[in-house]
């Protein structure tokens, strides 16, 4: 029998560590449950001649082909674009490529501003001081002064320019657009006990440097030091609620497949846009018929993932292909909606720097681009280490329709029911989209590129979940309040990108952060009345 | 079969067979074929997960050859490999794939890229710190971010 804490969380990714962190200073008893394990870097791909090979076996982004035990199986046989994940201590911020923009102030007011969707119940400035503190945590390197995004100062210089930055910067200063070096929890100086960026460009699937922030390198060994207790190979399969309808506590299976209970005063949900609407369904009750939390209907709907258009070609100049952090810099020339363009919101370019020789022999060959046969060395040398590219993160609109279910058939190693994803690219998304792939090819051909080849969408490009338990004021339109406390469930809380009422056109992690911080600071402003 | 061989003897010559077909030795580059024996040792040593869907693009073109792909005459086993490359899947994805990535990680190949044969850690590369005055003119321009 395990004693009962004062806060269960579940999930040690993103948001989980952040929260963790952030109330571990009340003191409370505080636990958090991770169906993953600690990573060792010496393992990581970059320490090995294979570290190409690896992106397509167990450290490749999808879980279904990693299919590592501590990975669940999704069903996303229905949707163009399948989900990406990383399941151990640090979640998605191991296998994530550090890229850090925030939303932006017109991303929360969507609906005033330009008639679509709804706005969110929190602001942009409300959010600015857990932007500016996990900035602080993670170790953000940026350049103050872009015009593109509102102020922000972070705490290390950025990325270099290098070759292929260098190329791109002056493709948009022909155009007269915006760039900027990006925002990135890549290192580049000595920061808070990590070693600055070498420049191993692999970052995405893990930096054996410790360069690249991940929570299990960041926010963990502060929070564990003060005391917060982090359960590993620990997967939940429900979460109970008792004879009041608050919830009791969490029914898990341990590293040994034990199933256990954990009883709890406070619930907080970190799971991601999938893992959470999986667990509150998977919590169906008597008192709960369709779900926990779920008297709107809303747990599970409206999924956005942000679709990539990517657009890359080849120069004749060598770029830095992978031997630099994958990305340098973004744009923000159409993000602002201008009616204009046919669709409202906008979208982030975000320039990449080229990839290694295996991804680009194997990318190349299924393009066309490299032929079998006498032609093949003469062809992969005037591809390999020429690639230059970019892609379009989209803005994904909220549409019910777009769901995470619970599959009938498919379970996960304990029997756990798994995800279903059915999900489909709307109206609007889909002309940003090509509007993104036209401006894209505008972009390339001023670098002088030339054998243009494009994925859109990214068809493993589903990093980012978002919106499936959203936050609001009204509890028929949406499952968490504006705090993230549960409608239905007053010691229920959800901290991850499932609270995103819409998705903005950015990688999502500093937001859900700072919305995690965010939420972290109200539970202990109102420790005294949370369930009230 | 055992996980050390997971392939049969004739679907590890008709591997050897199309993955130099794919990519032959080159005197002008000074490299070897995808069927060189090193390289060979690698894919059969290394295939592990997608030795399934190796199996299944060899068993595909064991029945478009119906004969051992090296026994065929050269412009019959171009033939075969024409279309097989043509039908496509995640088979044949599968097995080009293994012939690339074991290839572009040989010491030899990655040479003669101009690239050095190591992993990426612990030496890193450097990178160019770039021309921080490109960003003069966008420095320039006033706010484009919405007020909210």
């Amino acid at each position: 029998m395990n004693d009962p804490v004062d806060v269960l969380i579940i999930g040690a990714g993103a948001s989980g560590a952040a929260v963790a962190w952030s109330l571990a200073e009340t003191k409370m008893h505080i636990l958090c449950l991770e169906q993953g394990g600690w990573m060792n870097p010496a393992t990581y791909p970059s320490t090995g001649r294979d570290w190409e090979a690896r992106a397509f076996g167990d450290f490749s982004p999808s879980p279904n082909i990693r299919a590592r035990p501590e990975d669940y199986p999704i069903n996303d046989d229905n949707s163009p674009i399948k989900v990406v994940n990383f399941n151990a201590v640090g979640g998605g911020t191991v296998m994530y490529t550090a890229h850090f923009p925030r939303l932006h102030p017109s991303d929360f007011r969507v609906r005033s501003l330009d008639g679509v969707a709804e706005d969110w119940p929190v602001d942009y400035d409300t959010l600015a001081p857990f932007f500016e503190e996990n900035d602080r945590m993670m170790g953000v390197s940026g350049l103050a002064g872009d015009p593109g995004v509102p102020p922000r100062s972070p705490p290390m210089p950025p990325l270099p320019l290098g070759r292929s930055g260098t190329m791109l910067a002056k493709a948009m200063n022909r155009l007269g657009w915006h760039w900027w070096p990006s925002d990135t929890t890549v290192a580049t100086v000595d920061y808070e006990g990590r070693a600055r960026c070498i420049n191993l460009g692999h970052c995405t699937p893990a930096c054996a440097q410790g360069a690249k922030a991940s929570t299990d390198i960041t926010y963990w060994p502060v929070a564990r030091r003060v005391g917060v207790e982090l359960r590993t190979h620990c997967r939940v399969r429900e979460i109970t609620t008792n004879e009041h309808g608050m919830a009791a506590g969490v029914v898990y299976y341990d590293a040994d497949g034990i199933e256990q209970f954990q009883a709890a005063e406070v619930v907080v949900l970190a799971c991601n846009g999938v893992g959470t609407p999986r667990l509150l369904l998977n919590s169906a009750s008597g008192r709960f018929p369709s779900g926990l939390a779920n008297s709107s209907g809303l747990v599970g709907r409206n999924l956005m993932f942000h679709p990539y258009a990517q657009v890359y070609g080849y120069v004749d100049e060598a770029t830095d292909s992978n031997r630099a952090p994958p990305t340098c810099l973004w744009s923000k020339e159409f993000y602002e909606t201008d009616p204009s363009r046919g669709f409202v919101r906008g979208y982030t370019f975000q320039f990449g720097r080229g990839v290694g020789p295996v991804a680009e022999a194997a990318a190349s060959e299924a393009k066309g681009l490299l032929p079998w046969g006498a032609g093949h060395h003469a062809a992969f040398r005037r591809l390999n280490g020429h690639r230059l590219g970019l892609s379009a993160i989209c803005e994904d609109l909220p549409e019910e329709h777009n769901r995470v279910t619970l599959d009938p058939v498919l379970k996960d190693s304990n029997g756990i029911p798994a995800p279903r994803i059915d999900y489909r690219i709307g109206q609007n998304t889909a002309r940003m989209m090509e509007h993104g792939i036209a401006r894209a090819k505008e972009i390339l051909a001023a670098a002088n590129a030339t054998d243009i080849c494009v994925n859109s969408p990214i068809l493993y490009g589903g990093w980012h979940l978002l919106g499936t338990a959203r936050m609001g004021t009204d509890p028929a339109r949406s499952v968490v309040n504006e705090w993230g406390r549960s409608h239905d469930v007053k010691n229920l809380f959800i901290v991850d990108g499932s609270l995103f009422v819409t998705s903005g056109g950015v990688n999502p992690t500093s937001t859900i952060q700072a919305l995690a911080l965010y939420i972290a600071d109200q539970m202990k402003e109102r420790l005294t009345n949370l369930f009230d | 079969m055992t996980t050390d061989t997971p392939l049969t003897p004739a679907q590890r010559d008709n591997l050897r067979t199309v993955a130099g077909m794919i990519i032959p030795a080159s005197v002008e580059f000074d490299v070897p074929g995808a069927d060189d024996p090193a390289i060979q040792a690698d894919m059969l040593a290394t295939l592990g997960r997608d030795a399934g869907l190796v199996r299944e693009a060899l068993d595909q073109l064991a029945r478009l050859a119906g004969a051992p792909l090296a026994d065929l005459d050269p412009a019959r086993r171009e033939a075969v490999a024409t279309e097989l490359r043509a039908k496509g899947g995640a088979a044949v994805a599968a097995l080009t794939r293994v012939v690339l990535q074991c290839y572009y990680r040989d010491d030899r190949v990655v040479r003669s890229l101009g690239l050095e044969p190591r992993p990426p850690y612990p030496k890193g590369y450097v990178l160019e710190d770039g021309d921080w005055s490109l960003l003069d003119p966008v420095r320039a321009r006033p706010p484009m971010w919405r007020r909210a």
